[in-house]
């Protein structure tokens, strides 16, 4: 059912965890099958330094998640924002169709972390305006 | 890898001897049992020997009782629709429960589309419906209840003999989905008052894609599809014979074996429950600890989903099931759970090891063994522990 790569992933996954005073955070839930994935980034200059994540999923959730911190280490915040679903069901290889919803809520758990960090930056700024 | 099948709802290895049976009938005796020649003959003579063996596993009055067919999806859909359809001028209103088998409550919905109405009755906590439910589900216009003997997904029994009995007054037909219980525990149709009853070969250690539907005497049942003579013309199609006479191979093997065979699964069964209870923090038992399959160990454990539970526990040679969304194909979780009020992250954690004959006391504490750590890993992905 699962590719290699999503095997791979799902047995290994790297950065699982959390990352202590993040630079931002997101948390996505998919509301039918109430899967629940959540996202830490760690960002200097405008680039991803760090990315962590925890998952309560299937295997393709967690690959999924595995996948696109690895994406997104060493990408700056334009490009990590154009990290997209399909791209992170690319990189493990394709997912079975009824699973591609699971790749949905990495990228998106990855654009909310964002989102945070962008508001927390702006309310820094404005803060120190 | 030594691979443990804990699966066997799911499906169950066909016995060797019913195996030989079934090889024999594809390879030498290959007639088509109405012939008149002496191959029609030896097949004819099959199928009514395996007529005679299910009969005898269920205590049916006469083998006449039973019709064979592809198993138990069409049992049930025989059954209810054929009831359905046979006694539509008395009524249109069909009783089931929250937890049965897709082919039963698909065959009510496909009948509900046509203007059947349809009451599901709810089940407690641990999946056990009130035979007073049932009751005051019944009208006036009520002509069949369907409800299962036992439950695939977390094992529970029912109260079969007394909503029979609460049915007999008011004269409507019952029908019972026995496919996970026959060859486990002892069923008798007479004891248990039903009027039709759903048997599936696959679940009993025979073949895949043969299953037999027990039909009381003068019960009113309109055949779905139409063609030859077969069946009393109520399952038209040239007999499986070499499935047919495995199931009744395997019928006569449950009946030889089913006390040690019981005996020997709830040994098993309540080893693997103690030990995962007492391996793993917050793990709940699904289902009822005593109303239950002797086969069947369904728990909860919170905090993690069951496909990545069911992957980890695969590349240990472990197989077993879940009742989580995503192992689904439809993302919803088991309706079964949900209706036992399980909220949908519990069910989510839903893993199912169904024990069999095959199964030895080492597979069990492999088990045991494996489980904790593979908790502890998924555990520590999980942002909700
Ligand atoms: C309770 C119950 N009813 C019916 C069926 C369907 O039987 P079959 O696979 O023979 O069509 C199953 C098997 O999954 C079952 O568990
Ligand atoms: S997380 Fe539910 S299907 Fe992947």
């Amino acid at each position: 059912m699962y590719t290699e790569a999503v095997m791979e992933h799902f047995t290994n996954p790297k950065n699982v965890g959390e990352i202590e005073n993040p630079d931002g955070e997101g948390q996505v839930g998919n509301p039918t099958c109430g899967d629940i994935m959540k996202m830490y980034i760690k960002v200097e200059d405008d680039q991803v330094v760090d990315a962590k994540f925890k998952t309560f999923g299937c295997g393709a959730a967690i690959a999924t998640s595995s996948v696109a911190t690895e994406m997104v280490k060493g990408k700056t915040i334009e490009e990590a924002r154009n990290i997209t679903n399909r791209q992170v069901a690319e990189a493990l290889g394709g997912l079975p169709g009824n699973k591609m919803h699971c790749s949905n809520l990495a990228a998106d758990a990855l654009h909310k972390a964002i989102d945070n960090y962008e508001e927390r930056k702006k309310a820094r700024e404005e803060g120190t305006a | 890898m030594r691979r443990i099948y804990m699966d066997h709802s799911a499906t169950t290895p066909v016995h060797p001897r019913v195996a030989a049976v079934v090889n024999r009938f594809m390879l030498s005796d290959y007639g088509n049992a109405s012939s008149v020649h002496h191959f029609g003959k030896v097949a004819r003579e099959a199928l009514e020997d395996a007529r005679s063996q299910v009969a005898d596993l269920i205590g049916a009055d006469s083998p006449s009782e039973l019709l064979f067919t592809s198993g138990g999806t069409e049992s049930d859909n025989l059954a209810i629709k054929g009831v359905a359809y046979a006694r539509r001028d008395q009524g249109r209103h069909i009783i089931t429960s929250a937890i049965e088998h897709q082919a039963v409550l698909h065959a009510c919905d496909a009948l509900e589309a046509e203007g059947f109405e349809i009451t599901k009755v709810g089940v407690d906590g641990q999946g056990r419906l009130d035979p007073e439910a049932v009751r005051d589900a019944i009208r006036g216009d009520t002509i069949l209840i369907s409800i299962m003997l036992a439950n695939n997904e977390v094992g529970t029994l029912q109260p079969i003999e007394e909503i029979a009995a609460i049915a007999k007054e008011y004269d409507v037909l019952v029908h019972t989905d026995a496919v996970q219980a026959v060859g486990q525990i002892s069923v008798d149709v007479e004891a248990l008052g039903v009027d039709l009853m759903s048997l599936s070969g696959h679940k009993m250690y025979g073949p895949k894609g043969v299953g037999a539907l027990y039909v009381r005497r003068k019960t009113p049942l309109q055949p779905l599809q139409n063609g030859g003579h077969h069946e009393r013309r109520l399952r038209p199609g040239t007999e499986n014979v070499a499935g047919i006479a495995g199931m009744g191979e395997a019928c006569l093997l449950a009946k030889e074996e089913l006390a040690i065979r019981n005996q020997y699964l709830l040994r098993l069964r309540d080893r693997l429950i103690d030990g995962i209870m007492s391996e793993i923090p917050k793990v709940y038992l699904n289902g009822h600890p005593d109303h239950r399959l002797p086969n069947n160990v369904n728990v909860s454990i919170v905090g993690i989903e069951g496909e990545s539970i069911l992957l980890s526990l695969d590349m240990k040679g472990i197989a077993a099931s879940s009742g989580s969304a995503c192992t689904s194909g439809s993302l919803e979780a088991s309706h079964c759970l949900l209706a036992m009020g399980l909220t949908h992250e519990v069910a989510h954690g839903s893993v199912r090891f169904t024990l069999g004959r095959d199964n030895r006391q080492e597979d069990v504490d492999e088990v045991i063994r494996e489980l904790p750590a593979i908790v502890e890993r998924l555990r520590a992905m999980s942002p909700l522990s």
